[in-house]
């Protein structure tokens, strides 16, 4: 060990700079990093995508990519640097020292290799031990966290595992050589909402009990103050800030992270009361990142100084994080980041709300979805009746594999109902055209949504004479400049194609392409959850304008309840194909709730920060192809009656405002043991 | 598992019984009279269609396609219009030659290939890797009427290091090498092309693949990343290309063993086919659609075998 770091230092970074190589061009991605975790601290490096989190992640791993090259700086593993070292000895700290969870299990594990051996694997090359005892090791790691059966998960394949037990096995894997840092890159990510809380209660757990540092790599706020001691917020390349977690996530002293934690509805948030604040413009591209500070183009409170001196992390005044906000010590100019940025983004913070009509715009009634493959059916949608009134919002909450997408699809008209009808508009049947100009889609991603050969111009010019066939050429262009303008596109933006814009700009020309008819109805699937957060908040903010300016109805799919609370006026939850509740936004966050919804709420990060109670889900989630009796939720539910749920179906139960939800337990008493603090689990 | 391997027996099945059917029909409606044939100019029309009957050519074609097929299935394969032999041992002897050509091509080319296509993928755009693949790519442009008469004249008439004609070899290694090696070269190359292109696609994905760097990050040696994490995956489609390749081997062993006078198959089904010698063709035919629909199967099976997706599915 060198002396220059204190024992206790488990990761040092100093100094780091690093550049991507492209065509002959070197593009600078990560400067003048610096920052040490101490032994058992959780250290989180927060940051939109591109900002070199990963790449910092990489780094520290002596995995970066073939293009990447290091032009300054030390990361010190335990005292050793990892940059440069011999590659017997990165072999050696490997797993020993540090250790990695990725964003996606699934391809993170090899296919042809079963999980067990693959856990073993690393007692058997670290320890050099023979197979036996590796795996008789890898079966107490298994154990450790927490398999109901780790003997079976032994003998299984990735592609056996669903995603969560992946995730576990990769946890199991980097803990198995007690490395003194564990690195967590987005490990929830792409994962339920229940999954994501139980993998993090885990981490949670694991790493107080093994004392193993972290460096917690995520996007996600919520995730980060629930998990870390220490925050670092990076911003194309460079970090903002950094310090406690309690003072950067709730007292931050430098305007990107204010901008990164007014993007999100916090716990509790509703459009009709509070309008998302988003960062104004967009972080600077790759390798043009400006010899001032990188984020003064877009900083509310920027002044001449901040765009030629470089910005140097400094200590704040009276706190104990650092920030390279050359205004870091006057809270008066960071108040007035959130005012401006509400200035910057447009209307007045919560304009009139669409008043809610009784007319029925679609009407789901008794539908039925099936699937058959490979000989055996599966019930995706199974008599489900929803009614979307006119001006209203409807959420729709439920884990993947609930039939929400089969659901929405079955709106839209993409799938035909198996059985049951749905009426829109007051109608059945429909001519496409007809389904088209009255309601529309949006995806969850733009990528796939939009044709990469054609420009914007004509993505959305074909969807204007598609469904206003009257208008003459000029009209048309008209009104193609009139939606690119309501979905707050540049009118340069027109003549490019989808891949030369951002996630964000493209999903806003298919947002744009849903509102070409005039629809009274959109159905928006997850159309925010794969951008980043202040991205994300442009985006609500942009849905609910246009809901307001045109009075229409959205059906509004997330994963994310906290999104979903901020913007619906009504939420429906599915579970395994069947509405278990639905009832207005207000009354069915409090008691009484349907117990899978009280799960859902309780997993929810936000909420989690927010110091709610947690409970928990038992056992694994149920197959489609085969539902369980009585009731569907009865295998996992933390109510549960036993047989009665078990055998008999329940009744939908009337808890007074449209408030409905399906169990055998009735509003008073279900209230009653939800409002009493659950036992913990 | 056991429902892919039936559905594919099921699938071979159909193959075969729709390639015998085209290649009874081919054979039949081939231009020439039989039995002007057999019998030469000089005969007369009368004893022509004698012989026609004789042979069974006046039935319906569905009802002599039947007879073929319920003889066939016994092994009684008929007898050889022009050699007046039994036409299964006739077949299978050169069937047999063919095999052993085709053996030795495939043994001494296929590690090789993996070898340079592997090696290419761990040198991924560097010169070695580009060096293979250029070459590669121009072998699989080089048809083997080609290459085979290149190195006949290169190699047989410009410098006697080999036979013009090669016959079988008997079981010493000069006597295989001096036969078999130059019939070989053309398929051999061709080979390359394909299976080293093929392994190295395979390696450079799964070296790029997530479960890679796992075991890199893994801190795994070397050669336990190389062979149980990298090539485990990345040899799973080679595997079928190889058994693709041996089925389509035998079939275009016609231009080799022609050009070399091999005594194979492909020799066997020329010689026929100018003969309008019609239970020989169809027999030959037949049996080479059986190898490359056997061979395809073989591919699927050890696909399975060594991919627990498919393997484990139920």
């Amino acid at each position: 060990m060198s002396e220059l770091t204190t024992a206790d230092d488990v990761l040092s970074v100093s100094d780091l700079s690093i550049s991507y190589r492209r065509r002959a061009r070197a593009m600078r991605v990560v400067s003048d990093v610096n920052f040490t975790i101490r032994r058992g601290e959780a250290y989180g490096l927060v940051g939109e995508s591109g900002c070199g989190k990963s790449t910092i992640a990489m780094a520290v791993m002596a995995y970066l990519a073939d293009n990447a090259q290091i032009d300054s700086g030390s990361i010190r593993l335990l005292g050793d640097e990892v940059i440069g070292a011999r590659a017997a000895d990165l072999r050696d700290w490997r797993a020993s020292r540090v250790a990695m969870v990725y964003q996606d299990p699934g391809s993170s594990l090899n296919p042809t290799m079963r999980v067990g051996r693959q856990l073993a694997e690393v007692y058997r090359y670290h320890d050099h031990v023979t197979w036996d005892k590796a795996n008789a090791a890898a079966l107490s790691m298994f154990e450790r966290v927490q398999f109901a059966d780790p003997r079976k998960i032994l003998e299984r394949y990735p592609h056996e595992l669903s995603g969560g037990q992946q995730q576990r096995v990769m946890i199991a894997m980097a803990l198995a050589a007690n490395p003194a840092l564990l690195i967590l890159d987005e490990p929830t990510t792409g994962l339920d909402a229940t999954v994501e809380a139980e993998i993090l209660d885990l981490v949670e757990e694991l790493l107080r009990d093994i004392g193993t540092a972290a460096l917690f790599i995520s996007h996600n706020l919520a995730i980060v103050s629930r998990l870390c001691d220490r925050v670092g917020v990076l911003y194309a390349g460079r970090l903002a800030e950094e310090g406690p977690a309690t003072e950067v996530l709730r007292t931050p002293r430098h305007p990107y992270s204010i901008g990164l934690l007014n993007s999100i509805p916090h716990w509790g948030a509703t459009k009709d009361h509070l309008r998302l604040l988003p960062i104004p413009g967009d972080p600077p591209a790759i390798g043009q990142i400006p010899s001032g500070c990188a984020f003064a183009g877009r900083c509310a409170i920027a002044q001449d100084a901040c765009l030629t001196a470089p910005p140097v992390l400094a200590p704040c005044e009276g706190a104990h994080s650092l920030s390279a906000c050359l205004r870091r010590d006057e809270p008066a100019a960071l108040a007035e980041v959130a005012a401006k940025n509400m200035v910057a983004d447009g209307p007045g913070p919560v304009a009139t709300p669409v008043r809610i009509s009784r007319e029925a715009v679609v009407e789901v009634t008794d539908v039925v979805k099936r699937f058959s493959t490979h000989g055996t059916t599966l019930t995706a949608v199974s008599d489900l009746s929803l009614t979307l009134h006119q001006g209203e919002i409807l959420g729709l909450v439920g884990e993947s594999g609930s039939g929400k997408t089969t659901l929405a699809r079955t709106i839209a008209g993409l799938y035909r109902a198996d059985g049951g009808s749905v009426a829109v508009g007051g109608a059945v049947e429909r001519s496409r055209r007809e389904r088209a100009s009255y309601l529309q889609m949006v995806f969850q991603n733009p990528d796939t949504a939009l044709n990469a050969k054609f420009r914007v111009a004509r993505l959305l010019g074909r969807s204007v004479k598609r469904l206003n066939p009257g208008l003459s050429a000029d009209e048309r262009h008209a009104k193609v400049i009139d939606i690119a303008r309501s979905v707050k596109l540049l009118e340069s933006h027109l003549d490019l194609l989808p891949g030369a814009l951002s996630g964000g700009l493209k999903q806003r020309v298919a947002i744009g392409r849903a509102f070409t008819g005039d629809p009274k109805v959109v159905v928006l699937d997850e159309p925010a959850s794969a951008l980043d957060v202040s991205v994300q908040a442009t985006i609500l903010n942009l849905l609910v304008d246009l809901q307001r300016e045109h009075g229409l109805a959205y059906l509004f799919i997330s994963h994310d309840l906290s999104v979903v609370r901020y913007l619906s006026d009504r939420i429906a939850v599915m579970y395994l194909g069947e509405l278990v509740e639905v009832g207005p936004a207000e009354v069915q966050v409090s008691p009484p709730h349907h117990p899978y919804t009280e799960v859902l709420l309780s997993a929810n990060a936000a909420a989690i920060a927010a110091g709610r109670p947690r409970i928990r889900l038992r056992g694994p989630s149920p197959s489609l192809a085969n539902p369980p009796s009585g009731c569907r939720f009865h295998t996992r539910c933390p109510r549960s009656l036993g047989d009665l749920c078990r055998d008999v179906v329940p009744p939908m139960q009337n808890a007074g405002e449209g408030h409905q939800y399906r169990c055998h337990i009735d509003p008073t008493t279900l209230a009653g043991l939800q409002s009493s603090r659950p036992e913990a689990s | 598992m056991l429902s892919y391997l039936s559905k594919r027996l099921l699938l071979a099945l159909v193959t075969l019984v729709l390639v015998s059917f085209i290649v009874f029909l081919a054979s039949d409606v081939l231009p020439g009279d039989v039995g002007r044939t057999i019998l030469g100019n000089f005969a007369t029309q009368a004893q022509v269609h004698a012989l026609d009957v004789k042979l069974g050519l006046d039935h319906p074609l569905l009802d002599r396609y039947w007879i073929w097929v319920s003889h066939f299935v016994r092994g009684d394969w008929g007898t050889s219009y022009t050699l007046q032999v039994p036409v299964f041992g006739l077949v299978m002897r050169h069937f047999l030659n063919s095999l052993i050509l085709g053996a030795f091509a495939l043994v001494l080319i296929v590690p090789v290939s993996i070898a340079f296509g592997v090696l290419a993928a761990t040198h991924h755009d560097r010169p070695i890797d580009k060096a293979i693949s250029v070459t590669g790519m121009s072998m699989l442009a080089l048809p083997e009427f080609v290459t085979g008469i290149v190195v006949l004249v290169l190699f047989s008439i410009v410098v006697h290091w080999f036979p013009v004609s090669s016959s079988v070899p008997v079981f010493s290694l000069p006597s295989i090498v001096r036969n078999l090696f130059l019939p070989a070269l053309p398929e051999m190359v061709l080979i390359f092309g394909y299976v080293s292109r093929m392994a190295r696609a395979g390696t450079v994905e799964a070296l790029n693949a997530g479960y890679t760097r796992t075991a890199v990050l893994k801190g795994l040696p070397r050669h336990r990343i190389m062979l149980r994490h990298v090539l485990r995956n990345s040899l799973l489609p080679t595997i079928t290309v190889v058994a693709v390749q041996a089925g389509y081997l035998v079939g275009s062993l016609i231009v080799v063993e022609t050009i070399f006078n091999y005594p194979g198959i492909g020799n066997l089904i020329y010689t026929a086919a100018t003969n309008h010698d019609q239970p020989v063709l169809q027999a030959a035919v037949f049996l080479v659609a059986l190898v490359y629909t056997v061979t395809n199967l073989m591919a699927d099976m050890l696909y399975a075998v060594f991919n627990p997706r498919v393997r484990l599915a139920s």
